[in-house]
């Protein structure tokens, strides 16, 4: 065993800490001899640094019996030990060298703590080398080498200076800390052009925290509260304020506030509208006149029967429905007596019918009416038949051929007027028919007349309507004592009386139907055009009419328009206009001429205008051209013209006139304050006399000399207001550019007479804001610099509250942006990083 | 028919409580209410005369020193409690509320150069012109116990200034070098030495606390890191800097006062000329200290007055100065930027407010919106000539008032030699140097 001692301890090396080891291992054989020697050789290598103390008491339990006096006698022992060594050491008979030991901490001893052996032998390469000897060629080169270094003469550089070495650590180091503090450069800037800064800083906000914050890190264990929390999971209850679960938010989401006013706006509308066409009822009801209600009716059944045309055509079946619906008026019309005449109305119409026309043909229309409904009706299979019989009146076909309803303007369709009296009718069909006949001139005329026929017969409601709805307003515009009779005329009894309002009426009547009827002979000729049945013949008058005529369906293709397009689309397109105002005359080719010429005039009008904007640009070519052909003659030329042009302007005389007039008028005035009559008579022709106006008369003081005085050729304006200069800022205060800038930055009133209150918090509101009594900290690192706190926001409550209510690192950040800078919570994952750093 | 009635809601007019302001409707159309720049004008002249009216910022002296105040320290916990050391070696601790010495301590022989309170508030560090660094306890001793520092470190020279890291339990000393110390150990942790020149004072960074910076006698300011084994750089001006302090809110910023009457701030990142010279001092400024906002600092100099700078304008906004107080030796902002402390030559301490017309206190609601909107009002119309003039307008003791004038003609003088020198050499021989450039000598890497 001893002899094991020894080896290890000439192994080990020199260290006090490695003797020490050695005496320890030492003492644990001498006292735990039960143990196995790999054991205590594993125990040596994990103990190297422990001290001895520490030895002893791990070993403790394994020596029972004398560990008190162990403790007091240990340094007594060690001694002994150390001694008994060294006499092993010595009984050896070989002299070892005394290892260098370390007794004390100094940097004399070298670092590897090992002593040098062969202190001044001198290690020549070769011997090195020469271990190697028997080896690979590869070394042989390497030997090669490092022989060629030994023979190679030249020196190494010299270290640098100290200066200069430290000079270098030290730009290093000024780099290195330079970027460290550029890193606030963000928040510095930041902070600078901040619009108020509250101080102390990072403070926390008052009032409850989040129920985020409260959540995080808290777990639920209960099962109770587990299974609390799963319901919660399974409702997608959030969080996060505001608490919503998704469907709730969802339910809001689904109206919008933008959405709920669009709503609003279109309900208004649909009320207004719905009230617009109440008024409009109304008043339509209001009307008493029975022809206007009767012709309103006709055409309102004529606009049904359209209804039901168009119906068949692209719906049968619900035509059929129709159908049915008029079979079943049909058969109540049948069963009932409303329109036999035996009704009470009726039967007073026939007492009056001898003598009244109206009432006649009043009961005539009712009969026709009572006719019609009874009628059967047009079944779609056998409708040859119908059309046969001329049942225009139950199924028009010409509704559906081409536009005639659709056009309101059209003046063909305003001929006849069936309500007025019998001898004005006749004279006014045998005009219309001879307006017609002149206007087509067609070998196939009667086909073209026949539908022309039923054109007008339908027109003819349509102008009807038309004629009360005009005279309405004419009623309005006219007294109302001219507008009673034609009513009365309707309604008296009287023959003589009626026949008198009659014919004013009928008068009044004719200069309406005039002003429509002159357009009739206008709408002749494009008639036929448009039914492509217009002779070739007639196309050169017509073209001739063209212009004038149409109103704007063809027009663009003909070559005059399309010169005349670019000055008198507007011109044009209110032709018609006038037209339908201006009184007609009598004869169509008067109107004719009438309304060319007036079309005329408008484009000329039109074209006029633009006509003087083009003279007034020659105008200043005139001269330009001139000089323009005579170039090489040159500017002598030129001047002679400017000189010729300004030859009655003396700029000089007016300069000097101008100068010697702001001189008088700086020069201070002289006050007269004589009153007439004070103190002496008065009067016309009287004049105060000459000592009082003397003696009232306030002489100014003479003003100081002008500045522009000697300048013969400036003049100086003395106009500023010395009083006033002493408020007003004389130059540009730095951080305006222009003096509109800092105009608008003083015109801007900032108090509460012409703010609201809201409004001058955010303007007065101060720039450093600070807390009396709180003591502001200086800028802590951990606060500001953004990049380190990132992955510090990721902190994670354990439970799974946080997954329904979206990422909470994105919440985190979120909330943090909004409030003041709060990075102090997460301080303590700060801390490692920076200490790693530092 | 639609009727239309005037109708009223009396929730509109009438108070719910009886404590309630009463409601006034109010039309804001502009043309009820002409003349609005003439009307505010005149608000904002009543509002600058009454600023001035109530311009009184002298708040409080301390006196209790038997010699010159020569450093002062602020409690890092505590507004109302501050630390002063005089020139014959003693130590006061003030309760600023009371307005009273709590507690006097012999700390050194001769001089007690620097002091610093630990960034925790439990004890505090002085040195003094016996060699030795000291640190005490803030609370006193017991009853019956004696006066006695917790440490006292033994040095083999002078050290001239003190202070304490913000965050750590280090410490940095200067003198003949610049020593780190840990409180723990006796001996300094790291030393740097740039030459061999005496260092006037040396500042830590609060906001990146391993830098810190000196000022040197030899008129040069140095920089260093407490991680790095040199100074860092090195700037040389024409003539000394006797105090240093670092804007605590913008990390690269520091502004020196200088022996040539003004104050420099510099961007440690380009240290090549100051971003800014102060000019307003008529002697040389001994010390500096920066409002916790880092919006402005107050400088404290020979010329016997206290300045108010904002830390981006080259002239200050407020001198305070009374009849009796003497050259101001140190000076220190409170930490919640509404209080100055000056400590004198003549043995007082002199509490000072930042904003000389100020109401203390709470103030109402109303109140404050009143003082808000003069506030802004002064500020929109401060360029113009009746309302600067007033805003501007301070009474100087006369000494001063007529060292300002002679210091302009004398600049004025220089000026015009220079522009002569100029107008006669060769264009170029004389180059045009910047107010900023001109006080530079060089910057030594």
């Amino acid at each position: 065993m001893s002899e094991q001692l020894k080896k290890s301890e000439y192994d080990t090396c020199a260290t006090r800490g490695s003797v020490r080891q050695t005496v320890n291992m030492a003492k644990k054989r001498k006292v735990a001899s039960g143990e196995t020697a790999s054991k205590t050789s594993k125990k040596k290598a994990s103990q190297r640094d422990a001290a001895p103390g520490v030895v002893e008491e791990e070993f403790l339990p394994t020596e029972h019996a004398d560990s008190a006096s162990e403790d007091e006698g240990r340094s007594d022992d060690e001694r002994k030990h150390q001694k008994l060594l060294e006499a092993i050491g010595s009984l050896d008979g070989t002299k070892r060298k005394k290892l260098a030991e370390r007794s004390e901490a100094s940097a004399q001893v070298s670092e590897f703590a090992v002593s040098a052996e062969g202190g001044g032998e001198k290690i020549d390469l070769s011997d090195l080398l020469g271990t190697m000897q028997q080896a690979r060629p590869s070394i042989s080169r390497t030997r090669k080498q490092l022989r060629n270094l030994q023979n190679c003469k030249a020196t190494l550089d010299l270290p640098l200076s100290q200066q200069e070495t430290q000079k270098i650590q030290r730009v290093v180091a000024y780099k290195k800390s330079r970027e460290d503090v550029s890193r606030w450069k963000n928040v510095v800037i930041q902070n600078r052009k901040a619009e108020q800064l509250v101080f102390p800083l990072n403070q926390e906000p008052s009032g409850p925290r989040p129920v985020e914050q409260v959540v995080a890190g808290w777990k639920a264990r209960t099962p109770l509260e587990q299974e609390i929390f799963s319901l919660l999971h399974k409702n997608l209850q959030p969080i996060t304020s505001p608490v919503l679960t998704p469907h709730e938010q969802a339910s809001l989401k689904a109206m919008s506030l933008e959405e709920a006013k669009m709503h609003r706006a279109e309900l208004q509308k649909a009320r207004a509208l719905q009230s617009y066409y109440e008024a409009k009822t109304k008043r339509e009801k209001k009307i008493k006149s029975k022809t206007y209600h009767k012709v309103l009716k006709k055409s309102k059944r004529k606009d049904v029967l359209k209804e039901f045309e168009e119906l068949r055509k692209t719906d049968p079946a619900a035509a059929l429905e129709e159908l049915k619906k008029m079979e079943l008026t049909r058969m109540k019309e049948r069963m009932s007596l409303k329109h036999q005449n035996s009704g009470k109305w009726a039967k007073s119409r026939a007492i009056m019918a001898k003598y009244d026309e109206e009432a006649r043909k009043a009961m005539q229309q009712q009969l026709e009416m009572n006719k019609q409904l009874t009628q059967k009706l047009a079944v779609p299979s056998d409708s040859e038949e119908e059309e046969g019989a001329g049942e225009a009146e139950a199924v028009p076909d010409f509704v559906n051929d081409a536009q005639p309803a659709a056009d309101p303007s059209n003046p063909w369709l305003m001929g006849k007027l069936r309500a007025e009296p019998a001898a004005e009718e006749g004279a006014e069909e045998g005009a219309e028919e001879g307006a017609e006949e002149r206007a087509e001139e067609k070998p196939e005329a009667e086909q073209q007349q026949q539908q022309e026929e039923e054109e007008e017969e339908e027109g003819e409601e349509d102008a009807l309507l038309r004629e009360f709805e005009e005279r309405r307003q004419l009623r309005e515009a006219e007294s109302p004592d001219q507008l009673l009779p034609p009513e009365k005329g309707e309604k008296s009894e009287e023959a003589d009386m009626e026949e008198e309002e009659v014919s004013e009426f009928n008068s009044l009547f004719q200069r309406l139907v005039g002003g429509r009827r002159e357009p009739p002979g206008k709408r002749v000729t494009p008639k036929p055009r448009r039914e492509d049945s217009a002779p070739p013949a007639d196309e050169g008058a017509e073209r001739e009419q063209r212009p004038l005529l149409d109103e704007g369906l063809m027009r663009v293709q003909t070559l005059e328009d399309l010169d005349l397009l670019s000055q008198g689309v507007t011109g044009e397109s209110d032709g018609p206009a006038p037209e339908c105002k201006a009184p007609g005359p009598s004869s169509e080719g008067e109107g004719r001429n009438e309304g060319g010429q007036e079309v005329k005039k408008k484009k000329k009008k039109v074209i006029s205008l633009s006509q003087v904007l083009t003279k007034e640009a020659k105008v200043i070519q005139v001269p330009v051209a001139p000089t323009a052909i005579e170039e090489e003659e040159g500017e002598e030329v030129q001047k002679m013209i400017i000189k010729e042009a300004f030859a009655a302007d003396d700029v000089i005389s007016d300069f000097l006139k101008d100068k010697r007039r702001q001189a008088e008028e700086s020069r201070p005035k002289v006050v007269d304050l004589t009153l007439p009559g004070w103190g002496e008579w008065g009067g016309v022709g009287l004049k105060p006399s000459k000592r009082k106006s003397r003696r009232f008369r306030i002489k100014a003081a003479p003003p100081p000399p002008r500045q522009d005085r000697n300048l013969p050729d400036v003049i100086i304006s003395e106009k500023r207001d010395a009083s006033i200069a002493a408020h007003q800022v004389a130059q540009l205060p730095f951080p305006f550019e222009n003096p509109t800038q800092f105009e608008r930055s003083v015109r801007m009133p900032v108090g509460q007479t012409w703010n609201t209150q809201r409004s001058v918090q955010k303007i007065t509101a101060p720039r450093v804001v600070t807390q009396l009594g709180a003591i502001i900290e200086p800028m802590a690192k951990e606060d500001f610099l953004q990049g380190k706190s990132a992955q510090a926001a990721g902190k994670l409550p354990d439970i799974a509250l946080t997954s329904s209510g979206g990422d909470p690192k994105k919440r985190a950040k979120g909330f943090r942006k909004k409030g003041a800078p709060r990075h102090r919570e997460h301080q303590k994952d700060q801390q490692p990083s920076e200490e790693t750093e530092a | 028919m639609k009727v239309k009635v005037l109708s009223r809601n009396p929730d509109d007019y009438i108070r719910e409580t009886k404590k309630d302001i009463q409601r006034v409707p109010r039309n804001y159309d502009p043309s009820l209410h002409p003349f609005e720049v003439p009307r505010e004008y005149s608000r904002a002249l009543n509002a600058v005369k009454l600023e001035r009216v109530f311009a009184k910022p002298f708040l409080a002296s301390l006196d209790g020193h038997r010699d010159g105040v020569n450093c002062m320290a602020k409690h890092p916990q505590s507004l109302s409690s501050l630390l002063s050391g005089a020139c014959d070696g003693e130590v006061k601790i003030w309760n600023l509320t009371k307005r009273e010495c709590v507690r006097t301590l012999q700390a050194h022989e001769g001089f007690v150069r620097g002091m610093c309170v630990r960034f925790c508030g439990t004890s505090f560090f002085t040195t003094g012109d016996d060699k030795t660094i000291k640190q005490w306890d803030m609370n006193g001793p017991g009853y019956g116990e004696e006066e006695e520092p917790l440490n006292t470190i033994l040095g083999k020279s002078v050290y001239t200034g003190i202070d304490h890291h913000w965050k750590e339990g280090t410490f940095a000393t200067c003198g003949q070098q610049v020593d780190i110390w840990d409180e723990q150990r006796t001996s300094p942790i790291r030393s740097f030495s740039w030459g061999v020149d005496s260092i006037i004072s040396v500042r830590f960074n609060p906001v990146e606390p391993e830098l810190l910076a000196s000022c040197v006698s030899n008129r040069s300011i140095v920089l260093y890191d407490m991680r790095q084994a040199t100074p860092l750089k090195k700037v040389i001006m024409k003539m000394r800097s006797n105090a240093l302090c670092w804007n605590p809110m913008e990390a690269f910023m520091f502004t020196c006062a200088n022996e040539d009457y003004n104050l420099y701030t510099f961007d440690m990142r380009r240290l090549d000329s100051p971003v800014m010279v102060h000019m307003d001092h008529v002697s040389a400024v001994l010390d500096l200290d920066y409002s916790p906002t880092g919006k402005e600092f107050v400088s404290a100099s020979f010329d016997k007055s206290i300045r108010i700078f904002p830390a981006d304008s080259g002239h200050s906004r407020e001198v305070y100065h009374t009849k009796r107080m003497q050259h101001v030796i140190c000076v220190k902002w409170s930490s919640d930027s509404k209080y100055i402390l000056s400590g004198s030559d003549e043995m007082n301490i002199r509490l000072w407010k930042a904003n000389a017309s100020e109401k203390l206190g709470v103030l109402a609601p109303r109140e404050k919106a009143a003082l808000n909107y003069n506030q802004k009002l002064k500020e929109k119309f401060q360029h113009h000539p009746k309302i600067q003039r007033i805003a501007r307008h301070r009474h100087l003791p006369k000494t001063i008032f007529s060292q300002i004038k002679e210091l302009r003609i004398m600049r004025n003088a220089q000026r015009r030699k220079l522009m002569n020198v100029r107008k006669h050499s060769k264009s170029g021989s004389v180059p045009v140097m910047t107010e900023r450039k001109k006080h530079m000598v060089a910057v030594v890497e």
